[in-house]
């Protein structure tokens, strides 16, 4: 099958699988068979179109006219590839996590979540693949709205509250200031399409370009910026699985991946750079990065000291972008993978430990590790990963950011970096250091988690492991993002 | 034969459909007519469309006297798309209507109801389509005295106030637009629209024109409910039998809209209206201002048909922005939103309709969890509500592109920063709506309530789905309503 064809089928799947897992009302055993060969067959679409982007091909399809002039059209660049090999890859093992997580916890409304999730993953294509920004963010829109219905799943005061946030926040930025850039953009330009080197220069000009890059990187609120932030804790009263997949890979990816494409196909890395007016977002994101670590230090509850410590991962990937320099575009663009399968990892340990002790406070958990030895193991190395350290994936994004920074000139950065890893292990490690050497043996009958809940952690534990002696090939994928110096 | 007396029965079946239901005095009856009626003209609005398109403007004499001694009918692209709009929503709405009107209204008084409903059809595609510029005066009075019948059928007894207050405000209204045109004729010697745009040009500088220029831009205004001469509309809209506010809330308002653009921009032109009286520098502080006062007070009523309604209010303050930034791109914006508008407040109230079927109220409270027992209803409003939002892949997020794009092309950065504003207001309005409906607990009557009859649930998701449609696939939504916005600026008629 042609390239193009199978970048509609990567949207087709999960959709069809949507309609199937609808029409599951009621028989949990087909609902949750159909969510596994979905996810499966995706990310066999989404593999197979691998190759040809490796080797430096780039499948572009119009699929209808939106707007005279304006397409709704998928192209798949590395950025791209990348990323919907990740979210297509987690969903299976997500899946699997989420049979064990639901069953286990006998939660409700289990169609409407598994369907709600396949039109998650649908739109994470969607956006992965989009080739202008108009059909990029008709895609981040269904993101948002898809999700909802997951973030206020227990149907509660407090979740309808944070889906208030959650919603007010990505939908309001997305629509005052995103939708303002992309018309801005379009009214300027004349085009939305993905080009190397952006489609801006000479079309804009002075603090112009500042103002617009704030639209953007303050419209696209997946990316958690600070201030714009809260909706990513607030995000956390959904099923642990949702956290996981959803909060610390598709959705917030979504965001840091816009941050990317818009910086370096819209602007194009070398026209901001000259232009001067990008350089408070290297502070800003610097700012957001130290101090969502600092906000970790001080959560008890692990859900949300892993959402503060998401926020503080993500502002590293906007902080790459922002350098402008080519080694630290792959950098932050590695680490969206790096940080996908340590964050991962720790979601799906934290939603382990509540299922099998119903234990969320760090505080109370003392001693789990004796109790859960597989599930903090595998939290420790995603943590190790998380915080930077070989032999695990983080290392090597965390070096190439630090690269940039020196390159671009910014040595404060590299401080900011090793700063940042310090607070990484402060807020991280005291959890497993408490899981197995704190308190009494009296563990209460805690057991591991379920199976289901127990080999999707394991998997992705190995996957930090696997992402450190595979980062060339990852190199190779996405260097010419940042202006083929690779 | 029949295709080139399509324009004139465009009008002339609905208008003899009607006084044929007060023969008959049969509901059963009443309804087919009403039906058959409706849909024949949504055909002849297609055909009339396609022909237009395809040849150009067609003149239509009535009774066989030339024009511009005789009333002449007269499309064009601007008002074969307005006549698309109404007569769909009109075969759509009467599809719908039947169980929600043998729920509302007494049966002795049924046949009144679609007798009212086919003439106040007739009136809105009157004003549409005619030519004449007194013609338009005839049918603004029938469509407007039909529709205070239509709002006092409410059960509610403030439907009577409500009725009363529009009658008043839509007299003067339709006065003013009288008087303006009286100065125009004493001044020009003639009605005929076409023919006063020549003269009206030669004769720019006499006050008289410009005092019927004030008259009419008042008086039509005041039709439009444009802020702060809106004030009959909420009441209206909200004690209306719940099939009234479908349709008026589609159809009428935007017809007045059409009725201004055809006033400001074919009569006086665009030169006179834009440059010497000011037009644009007056409408858009009143846009801006129904766009936030409509959106605020939205968010506190209690009444979700009234809640809408406000709405309705903002929404005319989006498409008079459209108008009022006065350039291609400006106005084409604001005929899109008469378009989509009418797509998106057609589903929406079409939901409140089924919800009053069901719960005898669309009160907030009574609302609790009605997304469990009514989710195909519910399932419309939200699309509706997310068109209103102008959430991306609605019809509402085309508008809202066009007019931002408007506002940018002019460099009115202001303007399109309002205009986002706004729209996060619409968030939550709509949000307040959907929280209530999904998350609370079902209350006593919600808990026991069925889903809507299908009769009523296939035309709500018939308009629904068009928001879906329209939004991504705009070939024909704004490619008619660009080659509108073109013929209008260009002085065409």
């Amino acid at each position: 099958m042609s390239a193009p064809a199978l970048m509609v089928w990567a949207l087709a799947v999960p959709s069809v699988g949507t309609v199937l897992i609808l029409m599951s009302e009621g028989r949990p055993n087909q609902r949750e068979a159909i969510t596994l060969l979905t996810a499966a067959a995706l990310f066999a679409v989404v593999l197979s179109l691998a190759p040809t982007v490796y080797t430096g091909g780039r499948p572009d399809i119009s699929l209808f006219t939106m707007l005279p002039g304006l397409e709704i059209r998928l192209t798949l660049e590395p950025l791209g590839m990348m990323f919907a090999c990740i979210a297509s890859g987690l969903w299976i093992l997500n899946s699997i996590y989420s049979i064990g997580y639901m069953r286990a916890k006998k939660e409700r409304h289990q169609t409407r979540f598994y369907a709600c999730f396949a039109i998650a993953i649908a739109s994470a294509m969607g956006v992965a693949m989009a080739g202008n920004m108009l059909t990029l963010f008709v895609f981040y829109e269904i993101l948002t709205l898809s999700t909802y219905p997951l973030v206020t799943h227990s149907g509660d005061e407090q979740a309808v509250r944070s889906g208030r946030t959650y919603l007010g926040i990505l939908l309001g930025t997305s629509i005052f200031f995103q939708l303002a850039a992309i018309i801005w953009t379009w009214a300027a330009a004349g085009t939305l399409d993905f080009t190397i080197g952006g489609i801006l220069d000479g079309k804009i000009e002075g603090p112009f370009i500042g103002l617009l890059l704030f639209l953007y990187m303050y419209g696209i609120g997946k990316a958690a910026l600070m201030p714009i932030h809260r909706w990513l804790p607030a995000a956390m009263v959904a099923p642990t699985p949702v956290s996981a997949l959803l909060h610390a890979v598709a959705v917030v990816k979504a965001g840091v991946f816009t941050v990317l494409k818009v910086i370096v196909y819209i602007f194009g890395a070398d026209f901001l750079r000259e232009s001067g007016y990008a350089d408070w977002l290297m502070y800003i994101a610097g700012a957001s990065l130290v101090l969502a670590s600092i906000v970790a230090l001080t959560k008890d509850n692990l859900k949300a000291r892993l959402a503060y410590s998401t926020v503080s991962q993500l502002a590293y990937v906007v902080l790459g972008a922002a350098l402008l320099m080519p080694l630290s575009i792959v950098g932050g663009a590695m680490h969206i993978a790096m940080h996908a399968f340590g964050k991962i990892t720790l979601f799906f340990c934290a939603g382990a430990i509540y299922v099998a002790s119903g234990k969320t406070e760090i505080s109370d958990m003392d001693g789990i590790g004796r109790r859960m030895p597989v599930t903090v193991a595998a939290f420790g190395i995603g943590a190790l990963s998380v915080i930077g350290l070989p032999p695990f994936g983080g290392a090597w994004s965390k070096y190439l950011l630090a690269l940039g920074a020196m390159d671009a000139g910014h040595v404060v950065f590299v401080a900011v970096f090793m700063m940042s890893s310090l607070l990484n292990v402060a807020y991280l490690m005291p959890i497993v250091a408490r899981g197995f050497f704190a308190g009494s043996d009296d563990g209460g009958g805690i057991r591991e988690a379920p199976f289901f809940c127990v080999v999707p952690l394991c998997l992705t534990a190995f996957g930090c492991l696997a992402l450190f002696f595979f980062a060339d090939d990852l190199y190779r994928l996405l260097a010419p993002i940042g202006g083929g110096t690779g | 034969m029949i295709t080139s007396n399509l324009p004139a029965l465009q009008v002339v079946v609905p208008l003899l459909a009607g006084p044929l239901c007060v023969l008959l005095r049969r509901e059963d009856v009443s309804y087919a007519i009403a039906l058959l009626a409706s849909w024949a003209s949504f055909a002849m609005s297609i055909l009339l469309l396609m022909a237009v398109l395809e040849n150009g403007p067609i003149s239509f004499a009535f009774g066989g006297w030339e024009p511009p001694w005789g009333i002449e009918y007269r499309i064009d692209s601007v008002n074969a798309y307005v006549l698309l709009i109404v007569a769909a929503i009109g075969a759509i709405v009467i599809t719908y209507a039947r169980p929600s009107v043998a729920y509302e209204i007494e049966p002795q008084r049924r046949y009144l109801f679609y007798t009212a409903y086919l003439l106040c059809l007739a009136g809105l595609l009157g004003v549409t389509i005619t030519g004449d510029a007194f013609n338009v005066f005839v049918f603004l009075e029938i469509s407007s005295l039909s529709s205070y019948v239509l709002i006092s059928l409410g059960r509610d007894r403030q439907a009577l106030t409500a009725a009363y207050r529009y009658l008043i405000f839509g007299t003067i209204g339709a006065t003013f637009y009288l008087i303006g045109v009286g100065l125009l004729y004493q001044t020009t010697g003639t009605l005929n629209m076409a023919d006063l745009a020549e003269r009206v040009s030669t004769v720019t500088d006499s006050r008289t024109v410009r005092v019927a220029f004030a008259f009419m831009a008042v008086g039509l205004a005041m039709k439009a409910a444009l802020f702060p001469l809106h004030i009959w509309l909420p009441n209206a809209y909200a004690y209306a039998p719940s099939v009234v506010s479908v349709f008026l809330a589609a159809t009428a308002t935007k017809v007045s809209v059409y009725l201004l653009l055809r006033v400001y921009f074919t009569i006086f032109g665009t030169p006179f209206a834009i440059q010497t009286m000011g037009l644009g520098d007056a409408l858009m502080p009143l846009a801006i201002l129904a766009m936030f006062v409509g959106s605020a007070v939205a968010i506190f009523q209690p009444d979700i048909k009234r809640m809408l309604a406000y709405s309705s209010v903002a929404q005319i303050g989006y498409m008079v922005l459209g108008i009022g930034i006065a350039t291609t791109v400006g106005l084409t914006a604001g005929i899109l939103h008469l378009f989509n508008h009418a797509l998106m407040k057609g589903a929406l109230f079409m939901a409140m309709g089924c919800v009053f079927y069901r719960l005898g109220s669309v009160r907030l409270e009574a609302m609790h969890g009605i997304g469990k027992t009514m989710p195909w209803t519910m399932g419309a409003f939200v699309v509706g509500g997310l068109s209103l939002i102008g959430v991306p892949a609605t019809a509402g997020f085309v508008s809202k592109w066009y007019l931002i794009l408007a506002a940018f092309e002019r460099d009115w950065w202001w303007a399109a920063v309002l205009v986002l504003l706004s729209s996060l207001l619409a968030i939550i309005y709509v949000w307040r709506v959907i929280e209530v409906a999904y998350f609370r607990p079902p209350s006593d009557s919600a808990a026991t309530a069925a889903e809507a009859p299908s009769v009523m649930v296939v035309p709500m998701w018939v308009l629904a789905g068009a928001n879906v449609y329209f939004g991504l696939d705009t070939r024909v939504s704004v490619g008619v309503a660009q080659q509108a916005a073109k013929s209008l600026m260009d002085g065409g008629v």
